[in-house]
This record gives C-alpha cells, sequence and structure tokens, in this order.
C-alpha cells in the first residue's frame, strides 16, 4: 500500500448525509466505523504508519516554538493524569510494542516503536526528561488540551498544540470554551455550542466521546496554527492557481473527550488527518456525498472554512466525470 | 442521575469508626486495581429492594486497590443504612463506578472546609488530594457534644488546619469568623446535615461570597433511572414496554426498529421523533421550550413518557 493509499483506508470521512450543519456531534467512543474503503474509529489514540514522522515533525515544531505547550500552574495535577490516562491507553491498544508497569507511584514507561524506556514517579517532574503533558505529546499523534471546569464553565488551561488549524493554544490559554469559540459563524444561533459545553461538563469519569471536524489545508501540511502563518500562509495561494486535485486537502479532526479520572479535568484530544481532493475523487460515494454538501453549505460556514471563492473550482474536480454509484 | 455501569465488589475488611458509623473497604473480586476518582466523588450502592446509595468514596483516588466508605447507620432511614451495616467480610456488593459531583477547585487560593459529622467523608478524599498537590486547606468539623470524633487520626495526619468544635453555638461562631477571614480567591466547600448546609451557604452569601465558590454536597439516594412505562406503535399496533433500566430508544431498537442516534446523552438532536401522543416526561438538553410545550416531540435517548405514550412507528 502506497502512504496515500493507507492514508485513503483509514480516513475518518465527516458526512453522514448530503448536507452539513454544525451540531453537538458527539457519539460515544471508541467505535469502528467502515468506510467504502476501510474503516477508522477502533480506538482512541490513533498509532498509524505516519507514527515516528509526524512526531520527529511535533518536536521540531517545538524545538521552534516551546510556546505551542503552555500550562496555568494549576493545571499540575490534571498533567499527571493525562499523562498516566494517555499512557496506560496507549498500552492497552497496542500491547505487542507499548506497555506501562510499575506499582503505586512509580512507574515504567516502554515503546517498542519508539526505541524508549522511561521510569518515572507520578507528580514528580524531575523524574520525567521534560514536562508532563509534553512527554504525553511525544508518544501520541493527538494534539491535547486540558480544560478545567469551574463556576460552570470550561476553561483552556494548558495544551500542547503543534498542528492547530488557524488557532494558536499560546492566544487561547486561560480562555473559557465560549471565547474560544467566539469566532465560530452560525453557531449561538443554533445554540450548538453552549449546548455541547453543558454536555461536557456532565461527563463522567471514564466516559469517552468524539466528534468530526473538517476543514482544509493547502498540500500536505500539519503545521497551520496561527503561530506558524507567516511560514504556511502564503502556500494557500498554490490553491488559486495549482492543480486543485492535489493541492486541496481535506483536513479532519477526529477529537475526543475524556474526562480524566483523578483530576476531573476534561482532556481535548485532537487528530488531524490529511486527504488531498484527488484521493476523495477515487471514491464515488464520498466524491458524490462531498459536492452534494458544498452546494448546500450555508453562506457564513463557508465563509469561516474560507471555501466561497473555491466552491465552483471544488465542484468542478469532483463533478468532472459522471459517477457511478457505489 | 442514573448509576451507570455496574462494578461488582467484595467487602474486605469491616472497622468501626465510631458509634454508629462503620468504614468498609471493598476489594475487586479479581485483586485488579480499581478506577481512580476525583476526590469528593460517591460510589452508587445498590442496598437491596431497588434502592441505591451513595458513599462518599474516603481513601487513595489513583488507580486504589480498595475503596472505603464510611456509613452512618439510620436507624430512621429507608433501610439503606441497615443493609450497609448487616454486611460481613466476603459479602458481595453490587456498586456502579464512582461519581464526581464535588470536586475541589483547582485554581482555588485556598480550600475552606466546613464538615458536620458524617459529612466528613468527601473531606478525606480532597484533603489527600490538597496535600499531594501542596493546596492550602482548612477544616472546620462539627462533631455532637461528647461524641468521638470519626478518623480522627486520619484527619490529624492529612490537615494541619484543622479544627474540631463541639455544639452548634462553637460552629456557628467558628463559620462566621471564617467566612470574613480568607484570601480572596477561596473556594468553600460544606458537606453535613441539610440544615447545616443551609445555615452555611446563607451565612456565606450574606458575607458576600459570589455563589460559584461556595459547593455544597447533600446526601440523599441517587435518583433511579425513571419509572417504567409503555408505549404503543401507531403503524403496527405492537406495544412495547421501557423498563426502568433502558431508555426508549433501547426499547425500539430492542423491538428491532432501527433509528437514528448519536449521543444518546439528549444533547446532539440527532434522535428526535415527530408525531408523539401522550405525556412526555422530557429530559433532554436539545428542545427548545417551545417545542417541549407543543407535546408532539421527545428525544427517545433520554426521555419518557408516564403511562402509555403512542409513538409514530
Ligand atoms: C463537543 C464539543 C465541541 C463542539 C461541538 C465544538 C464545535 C466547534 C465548531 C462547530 C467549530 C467550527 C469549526 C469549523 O467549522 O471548522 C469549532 C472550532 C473550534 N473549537 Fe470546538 N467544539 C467542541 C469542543 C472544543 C474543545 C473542548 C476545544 C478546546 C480547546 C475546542 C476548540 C476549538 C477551537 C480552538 C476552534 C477554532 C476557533 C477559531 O476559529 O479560532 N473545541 N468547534
Ligand atoms: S441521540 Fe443525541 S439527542 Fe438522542
Amino acid at each position: 500500500m502506497t502512504p496515500d493509499e493507507a492514508r485513503l483506508s483509514r480516513f475518518p470521512w465527516p458526512f453522514t448525509g448530503d448536507a452539513y450543519r454544525y451540531s453537538a456531534n458527539v457519539e460515544p467512543a471508541p467505535k469502528l466505523r467502515r468506510t467504502p474503503v476501510g474503516a477508522w474509529g477502533g480506538a482512541v489514540l490513533d498509532v498509524d504508519a505516519d507514527y515516528e514522522a509526524e512526531l520527529s515533525e511535533r518536536a521540531a515544531v517545538l524545538a521552534r516554538d516551546p510556546a505551542r505547550h503552555v500550562e496555568l500552574p494549576h493545571m499540575r495535577a490534571a498533567t499527571w493524569d493525562a499523562l498516566v490516562w494517555g499512557l496506560r491507553e496507549l498500552a492497552a491498544t497496542h500491547p505487542e510494542t507499548m506497555s506501562l508497569a510499575g506499582a503505586g507511584r512509580h512507574l515504567v514507561w516502554s515503546n517498542h516503536r519508539l526505541g524508549l524506556t522511561q521510569g518515572f514517579r507520578l507528580g514528580e517532574e524531575d523524574t520525567l526528561p521534560m514536562a508532563p503533558l509534553r512527554f504525553l505529546a511525544s508518544q501520541i499523534q493527538e494534539d491535547v488540551v486540558l480544560l478545567d471546569q469551574r463556576e460552570g464553565q470550561l476553561f483552556a488551561d494548558a495544551g500542547c498544540v503543534t498542528f492547530a488549524s488557524n488557532w494558536s493554544m499560546a492566544f487561547d490559554l486561560g480562555m473559557s470554551f465560549r471565547e474560544i469559540h467566539g469566532p465560530v459563524p452560525h453557531d449561538l444561533a443554533d445554540g450548538a455550542i453552549p449546548r455541547a459545553e453543558q454536555f461536557l461538563m456532565r461527563l463522567q469519569p471514564g466516559e469517552v466521546f468524539r466528534r468530526i471536524n473538517w476543514t482544509s489545508t493547502a498540500g500536505h501540511r500539519l503545521d497551520t496554527a496561527l503561530d506558524s502563518y507567516h511560514e504556511w500562509g502564503p502556500s494557500r495561494r498554490a490553491l488559486a492557481t495549482g492543480d486543485l486535485a492535489a493541492v486541496f486537502h481535506m483536513r479532519n479532526e477526529v477529537q475526543h473527550l475524556v474526562r480524566l479520572p483523578e483530576s476531573g479535568a476534561i482532556m481535548f484530544l485532537i487528530r488531524t488527518y490529511l486527504l488531498p481532493l484527488g484521493e476523495i475523487c477515487r471514491v464515488p460515494e464520498w466524491r458524490r456525498q462531498f459536492a452534494a454538501v458544498l452546494r448546500t453549505l450555508p453562506e457564513d460556514i463557508l465563509q469561516y472554512k474560507g471555501l466561497t471563492a473555491l466552491r465552483p473550482r471544488i465542484l468542478a474536480v469532483l463533478e468532472a466525470e459522471p459517477v457511478e454509484a457505489a | 442521575m442514573i448509576a451507570g455501569p455496574g462494578l461488582p465488589l467484595v467487602v474486605d475488611a469491616v472497622l468501626d469508626v465510631a458509634p454508629d458509623i462503620r468504614a468498609f473497604v471493598l476489594r475487586h473480586p479479581s485483586g485488579d486495581p480499581l478506577p481512580s476518582f476525583v476526590p469528593g466523588s460517591h460510589l452508587p450502592v445498590f442496598c437491596g429492594e431497588g434502592r441505591i446509595n451513595s458513599y462518599s468514596l474516603t481513601g487513595e483516588s489513583g488507580a486504589p486497590e480498595t475503596y472505603a466508605i464510611s456509613v452512618h447507620h439510620r436507624r430512621d432511614g429507608r433501610g439503606g443504612s441497615t443493609f450497609m451495616h448487616a454486611l460481613r467480610v466476603g459479602d458481595r456488593l453490587a456498586c456502579g463506578l464512582p461519581r464526581s459531583a464535588f470536586a475541589p477547585v483547582a485554581s482555588a487560593r485556598h480550600h475552606l472546609m466546613i464538615a458536620g459529622g458524617i459529612g466528613i467523608t468527601p473531606f478525606l478524599s480532597h484533603l489527600r488530594a490538597a496535600r499531594r498537590w501542596g493546596r492550602s486547606a482548612s477544616l472546620l468539623f462539627a462533631v455532637r457534644e461528647g461524641a468521638p470524633v470519626p478518623h480522627a487520626a486520619e484527619l490529624d495526619a492529612l490537615c494541619g488546619d484543622l479544627r474540631v468544635l463541639r455544639g452548634r453555638a462553637a460552629m456557628t461562631a467558628a463559620v462566621e469568623a471564617a467566612l470574613v477571614d480568607q484570601p480572596l480567591g477561596t473556594h468553600l466547600y460544606v458537606c453535613g446535615p441539610e440544615a447545616m448546609i443551609d445555615d452555611v451557604l446563607e451565612r456565606a452569601a450574606r458575607a458576600g461570597w459570589p455563589a460559584e465558590r461556595c459547593h455544597a454536597e447533600r446526601f440523599g439516594a441517587v435518583l433511579p433511572p425513571g419509572a417504567p412505562f409503555e408505549a404503543i406503535l401507531r403503524r403496527t399496533g405492537r406495544r412495547i414496554a421501557v423498563p426502568a433500566e433502558a431508555s426508549l430508544l433501547d426499547a425500539v431498537e430492542a423491538a428491532g426498529i432501527p433509528w437514528p442516534s448519536l449521543c444518546r446523552q439528549g444533547v446532539c438532536g440527532e434522535c428526535r421523533m415527530e408525531g408523539v401522543e401522550g405525556t412526555i416526561l422530557h429530559r433532554d438538553h436539545y428542545l427548545s421550550p417551545a417545542e417541549r410545550e407543543a407535546g408532539n416531540c421527545l428525544m427517545p435517548c433520554v426521555s419518557r413518557g408516564a403511562g402509555l405514550i403512542t409513538l409514530d412507528l
């Protein structure tokens, strides 16, 4: 299988119908979902063929810009909770290559995929080579945000996010859920964001839910954070001039929401998948459905997703030849 | 609030910590570590005859080998504590997963805890967490005149700023003084008899404490999942029963009728059913007040009927 084929077969297709609107689209996780060309969603933390490459890319981004990892002091307990939850989950999903052993507060993490063994003591920062949250982010392809719940609201008070889609973790640090979602249009009217927050605040320890979000990127580029806009912003010009089937990538985020068991913080995991338009066109059902969704997408959502000017050209690619039923 | 998935436990030890207060140590039958819990969490326990009582977890919260709870025997209660006090080592107990409803606020500058009698139990795990993460905490503990202090040794070891108060007058004076002498950014936590909680919250409000900084844990049974009811499917005339522990959506699916759903929590809007007749008990977070008022649609993943309802299926 080529990398493109592998990505295609595991791509989390975001649409279930021919129309897309914002909603509190959460469902219990994990749960394997089949697609016309494969499946996705069988594990909360998804380790795939791009594991090593994406983790080196994250390390490089963090080396250039350490502020992609930020925390407020009261999140210390939550970061340890996130680390242990994440390592346990990895070990449970990949027992052949990963394990978390140890007794009491002394634990040993082994990850053969990375050739790594690391012992540490819970709650003692100097037993790890880096902060607990950053260590977790060096073992999983997901970006991580931790939200503190207090006074009837959620606040994004810690995060290690290198692959943000046009936002900045450092800028959003300490913001409430409502403030973070301020730029999202067409929404407060429908109430999906407040409803989602109420739902998250009722999540009980041990519960895991997920949702998908979709948008677009020029080229196979994971780091499209606001922090590095000057680097990748100009590349969007290729969308206007280049071969759209190769340049336009659907950018899907599988987002998991976990109530951490000991700190009670909400962990928000964002896993980013990219697929070129040309690959989407290989799946007749996806091709037809994406076209139908684009045709009926409300103007303000189109605008927010940066698709207003592109829509006719994407449709032209999707509808270039008649699509047979899948 | 439903008790959630089950957790079978075995009584590992029983000890009397004060007259009428008995502590139970519980473990997993396999000896596996138990799920971690958020400080202040309670354990739903099935106490026979469909009763679910919740008891605060008092032990270590991180993947513990055992859970500990303390139960006050109320001879005039609904019988849950009598059931509990009859338990012996080796007995099996059906429990739910721990639920968090009285968590410490991590960003608080200081944690002021006020407990009355058996209301001390949730603070044991609060104090353990405070010590582990270096959080500042103080505790006022009202104990009846002449009664021994439950969990005295543990409290001494866990809390450097503990005051045991005997009698209502002493407690009231201590509470009044504490409420006006706290660092900015202090959060207040109260647990004990209803009357004491109401009294402390009222005094706090009068002293200018914002409601978001005041947290109370009231003891009481977990609400039962809902009463059983029946639904008639209009198009086929079939009648399906919805038992207390199942949702209407579960029952419809069990009857072999596929129906769209996503969250199964009443928030996403996916499972909406139109054309419903009968008395609807709305429990979702999705429908607007006007839609509820109209009385002909419901979210079957959480909402229920009373007696008999008719569905357009
Ligand atoms: C069930 C929970 C959630 C729902 C339903 C939800 C919904 C949404 C929606 C509809 C958008 C617009 C995306 C687009 O059209 O491309 C969005 C954007 C966003 N969400 Fe969420 N979200 C949820 C949880 C979270 C959480 C926990 C965080 C934590 C940080 C978060 C952070 C963001 C950010 C940073 C953006 C981009 C906002 C911007 O343009 O600056 N979301 N969300
Ligand atoms: S399944 Fe989401 S509201 Fe019922």
